[in-house]
């Protein structure tokens, strides 16, 4: 634990040499495509995802900067999928940037300080470490959501996103000073042992937990600290707003784990009854407001609160009656539910960007109507991702529902056994929404007749995302293998 | 790769390839293409009647692989004679669907055409699946070609119908994964259908399993009271989307009931089988009531389906053999007839463009050939004896005197109305004077229509005249189900 012990931390460290690579590097390049920038950007992100896949595989837990981080098997899957998540992301957005004159050398360096920043959150074992790549992650996400400064609507939602994201990192921030005042360490394995000890007040543990709660369902978006989510996907360039709702998503489900789980473990009790609140509250809030939106993006950003609150009800069953034999099924349920989230999400706002062109952002649910005639092909895709969504089998959504269902019945609590019925109730009324776009596409006449501009390599990801989403679903094994895996030696250590 | 993989594989891969290549200016390969992965999905199916072995009552044809370790969940194929008729009916009514829809559907062939063909392999799916998530991913699968398929090629209120239809469905469904997941709990981390089967299950434990599984299936059968999105959806919903709902989405329900609730939770099924044979009873009766006051026609053939699928649940909850094996003749019997009355409404709705019973008169006169087809299906719907429909209903009838007078007695009165709401819609729509310009001009059936309605018309015979070997294939199962239902399964 004291050792500096460099080698775990080559993904970071070539992350951050490589960002400012990019940075320098474009200053270089002047054709409006920015092919080099795109292209090194890829690589560089690439091989970070290479590197963490690799040191996954070999499944070694290590810690580095003399404890100030740990390496393990989770925190090196969930980097992997960030850096996948953020290549996708960069290649859906490569064409819409160009033709709206943001292809800008800025927006690679950014997202790779994002990736950076989620990288170092995955692997934090230390308070302040959370907090650095938090910030780091989030600062660069403002700058990113107002890269078009002349634009109002992404200024205004470029300024919400800043105040209430300050606002929650200085939750955060509270909280976890008072964790500090009462255990007295920064160190995430320290606090856990002091919890467990027994001899911590335990009103201010819970007076800080609160507040760390709290912080974290800002980040996660979950109601009623969601207020943020459909503001800042709405207004962000769409680019961006692929962006917020990938990659991030892993780092906070990586803090949740490495705050809550491994460092206050002890207060499970305390932090579920509060996650089971946040979880029915997000599935009501989410879902049935996303009935009432027009805006094809803000129904997406409810549906996310939604889907997010399934994501926090699978976490909320870790312990039960201070036993945690359920705690690893609960939580790779929470995963694996993350990871199929983000991946079928990808591809909604890549669809979205795919179907805009210059003047027109095709954002509205009525943009697509008719869709099926003008490409079928795109109209499927989508569809898939839709009934992904809304955890209709074969799709990847449902088998991601069935496990936290599964992790809920299999706690034998009659209140979590109620609340696998109320999340599959309110996963009726979600299916409502989904439905109507699957009918906007499929029934209604086409509004737009203009040609959609092909681009080939999108269309080609575009189907290959469709095609994972559909066939993942049925042969999710491997994956749903990975997330327990890597949860479970998380926990053991 | 195995009969029954074959069986719920080839439709699908027909069906994508269909999607794949399909081109909407050059409909006729496409057609073609269709009609020939329909009649080799149904060739495939024909190697399982003859290699059935009737003497017993295990499952045949198993295949069995591991598909997610996670939760240890298998593919896990099987039929017995419970559900082997299912398979080749299946295919043989999608056959008869794409016939159906020749020259009758113009836009979008070859969607329309594809999803048929895969939701033949769903469905097929569900009645082979022995796994309990693999039965669920293959019944909830279903409904989005139906939801596209009503949504899409069907009437003017087709969104409201379709999106009725799927929330409905779903709703029931959703209740039964928790049960699923519930059972994968109580059995110690299995999805097998069979070990759940012998799983002894409190009674407040089989009383909640049991309500999700209704809840489920007697939206799909569908029983009274939740039986509403069906009229909407039959009504709506293009010929072909009305043949397969009646004639096999209805079944899947019932074939539920004697796969899940029945052997699953026996104790509570003895306990509560009042509800349900009080539910049947409604259906029979008030809706063969509601059936005879219809003005339109596909709405008449929809409520006169819930009555008759109200006789196939309550043989089935009356635990003898001749009501259960009588429930499944039914099941496959209205299979065959209510799929040949859509078609028939289909052919008049393809020349008049209405299924008001008032917009007709004296078809007979214009259209004899068809007209002949359309009373021979009329009886069978009615259940005239030598038509698959007397049958089932016979059975039940037998099998409700057994269990109680006064059921057999009120479930009989169904061939009163049955012939009721059949005949008075036959005598206003054929019988009679030509009574406007509509009816003078109309063609009678072509070769095509009169291909499939002719196979229908085979079939339905058939099945009334010699029904031995419908019936023979299904004796042990049955017996082997009602022996189980009878024994306590509490601990």
């Amino acid at each position: 634990m004291t050792a500096m012990n460099w080698p775990v931390l080559y993904p970071e460290i070539w992350q951050l040499a490589m960002a400012c690579v990019v940075l320098l590097a474009d200053l270089f390049v002047t054709g409006a495509e920015r092919s080099t920038t795109f292209w090194l950007t890829q690589f560089t992100v690439g091989v970070f995802a290479a590197l963490h896949l690799v040191y996954f595989d070999a499944g070694a837990t290590a810690y580095g900067m003399k404890g100030l981080v740990v390496v393990d098997p989770m925190g090196h899957l969930l980097a992997f999928f960030a850096a996948l998540a953020v290549m996708v992301t960069l290649a859906y957005a490569r064409p819409t940037l160009a033709a709206r004159d943001m292809m800008k050398g800025e927006f690679y360096t950014l997202t790779l300080f994002v990736l950076l920043g989620i990288s170092v959150m995955c692997s934090a074992n230390h308070f302040l470490v959370v907090y650095l790549g938090l910030e780091l992650m989030s600062l660069s996400l403002y700058a990113l959501t107002a890269l078009r400064r002349d634009h109002a609507v992404a200024t205004e939602a470029a300024m919400k996103y800043f105040v209430l994201g300050a606002l929650a990192s200085g939750f955060l921030l509270y909280g976890l000073s008072m964790m500090y005042g009462a255990t007295g360490s920064l160190e995430i394995p320290r606090v856990f042992e002091q919890i467990a000890t027994g001899r911590i007040n335990n009103e201010v543990l819970v007076f800080g937990l609160v507040f760390v709660v709290a912080g974290l369902a800002f980040k996660l978006g979950a109601a009623p600290f969601h207020m943020w989510v459909p503001d800042v996907y709405q207004g962000a360039p769409t680019a961006v707003t692929l962006l917020i709702g990938g990659a991030p998503k892993f780092a906070a489900f990586a803090i949740t784990i490495r705050l809550l789980v491994e460092g206050m473990l002890g207060l499970a009790v305390d932090w579920q009854q509060m996650f089971i609140v946040l979880a029915v509250a997000s599935l009501a809030l989410g879902n049935i407001a996303a009935i009432a939106q027009r805006n094809l993006k803000r129904m997406l950003a409810y549906s996310t609160i939604a889907q997010m609150g399934f994501v926090v009800l699978g976490l909320s069953a870790g312990v039960v009656s201070g036993n945690t034999l359920s705690a690893g099924n609960a939580y790779s349920s929470a995963m694996f539910y993350i990871v199929s989230y983000v991946f079928t999400t990808l591809g909604t706002f890549g669809l979205i960007m795919y179907l805009s062109r210059q003047g027109f952002e095709s954002e509205e649910i009525d943009d697509l109507a008719g869709l099926s005639q003008r490409s079928p092909w795109v109209a499927g895709a989508m569809t898939v991702f839709m009934f992904s969504l809304a955890g209709v089998p074969p799709m990847i959504g449902f088998f991601a529902k069935l496990s936290v269902i599964q992790a809920l019945v299999s706690t034998n609590v009659t209140l979590y056994i109620v609340l696998a019925v109320v999340a599959v109730l309110f996963s009726l009324v979600g299916a409502f929404y989904y439905l109507r776009v699957v009918k906007v596409m499929w029934f209604d006449v086409p509004v737009q007749t203009a040609p959609i501009e092909r681009s080939q390599g999108v269309a080609a990801l575009l189907a290959a995302n469709g095609l994972a989403v559909l066939v993942l679903g049925p042969f999710s094994g491997g994956l749903m293998a990975m997330c327990r895996d890597a949860i479970v030696r998380a926990l053991a250590t | 790769m195995g009969l029954l993989s074959l069986a719920i594989w080839l439709p699908i891969a027909f069906g994508v390839l269909l999607l794949a290549l399909g081109r909407d200016d050059n409909a006729r390969p496409v057609r073609a293409l269709a009609l020939i992965g329909a009649l080799v999905s149904l060739l495939a199916t024909l190697p399982l009647i003859t290699g059935f072995d009737r003497g017993t009552a295990a499952m045949q044809f198993v295949e069995k692989m591991p598909w997610i370790e996670r939760f240890n969940l298998h593919y896990h194929l099987g039929v017995d004679g419970l559900s082997l008729w299912f398979v080749p009916l299946t295919a043989f009514i999608t056959v008869v669907v794409i016939i159906s829809a020749w020259e009758v559907i113009t836009e979008r062939v070859a969607q329309y055409m594809g999803a048929f063909l895969i939701l033949s392999g769903l469905m097929i799916g569900v009645f082979c699946a022995l796994d309990g998530m693999l039965f669920y991913v293959f019944f909830e699968a279903t409904l989005i070609p139906m939801y596209i398929i009503i949504g899409v090629w069907g009437g003017p209120r087709r969104v409201y119908a379709a999106f009725k239809f799927f929330l409905y469905t779903l709703l029931g469904s959703l209740l039964m994964l928790v049960a699923l997941v519930y059972l994968y709990f109580k059995s110690g981390g299995s999805f097998d259908i069979l070990t759940w089967h012998k799983l002894p299950l409190s009674l407040p434990v089989q009383t909640l399993l049991f309500v999700a599984f209704f809840a489920a299936f007697s939206v799909k059968v569908p029983m009274w009271p939740v039986h509403t999105w069906l009229p909407d959806a039959h009504v709506e919903a293009p010929t072909g989307g009305s043949v397969v709902l009646a004639a096999i989405m209805l079944k899947l329900g019932a074939y539920g009931f004697l796969r899940f609730s029945m052997p699953i939770a026996p104790d509570a099924a003895r306990e509560y089988d009042w509800v349900i044979i009080g539910l049947s009873l409604i259906a029979v009766l008030y809706i063969g009531l509601v059936a005879l006051v219809q003005q339109d026609m596909k709405k008449l053939v929809a409520y006169s389906s819930i009555a008759h699928m109200g006789f196939v649940t309550l043989g089935f909850f009356i635990f003898n053999p001749l009501g259960v094996a009588g429930g499944i003749v039914q099941m496959v019997s209205h299979g065959f007839v209510s799929g040949a009355m859509f078609l028939c409404i289909g052919v008049l709705y393809d020349r008049v463009h209405s299924r008001e019973i008032a917009a007709y008169g004296g078809v007979t006169n214009t259209m004899p050939k068809f007209a002949a087809f359309a009373v021979l299906f009329a009886m069978a719907n009615a259940g005239l004896p030598g038509t698959a429909g007397f049958v089932g209903e016979w059975m039940v009838i037998l099998g409700a005197v057994q269990h109680n007078f006064w059921i057999a007695a009120l479930a009989a009165t169904t061939l009163v109305f049955g012939a009721a709401y059949t005949l008075w819609m036959v005598k206003r729509v054929y019988f009679g004077d030509v009574a406007n310009e509509h009816v003078r001009q109309l063609a009678d059936i072509n070769g095509r229509e009169f291909l499939m309605l002719a196979i229908l018309a085979a079939a339905v015979l058939a099945m009334g005249l010699y029904p031995k070997p419908f019936t023979d294939v299904m004796d042990a199962s049955v017996t082997e189900l009602l022996r189980h239902v009878a024994a306590p399964k509490l601990n």
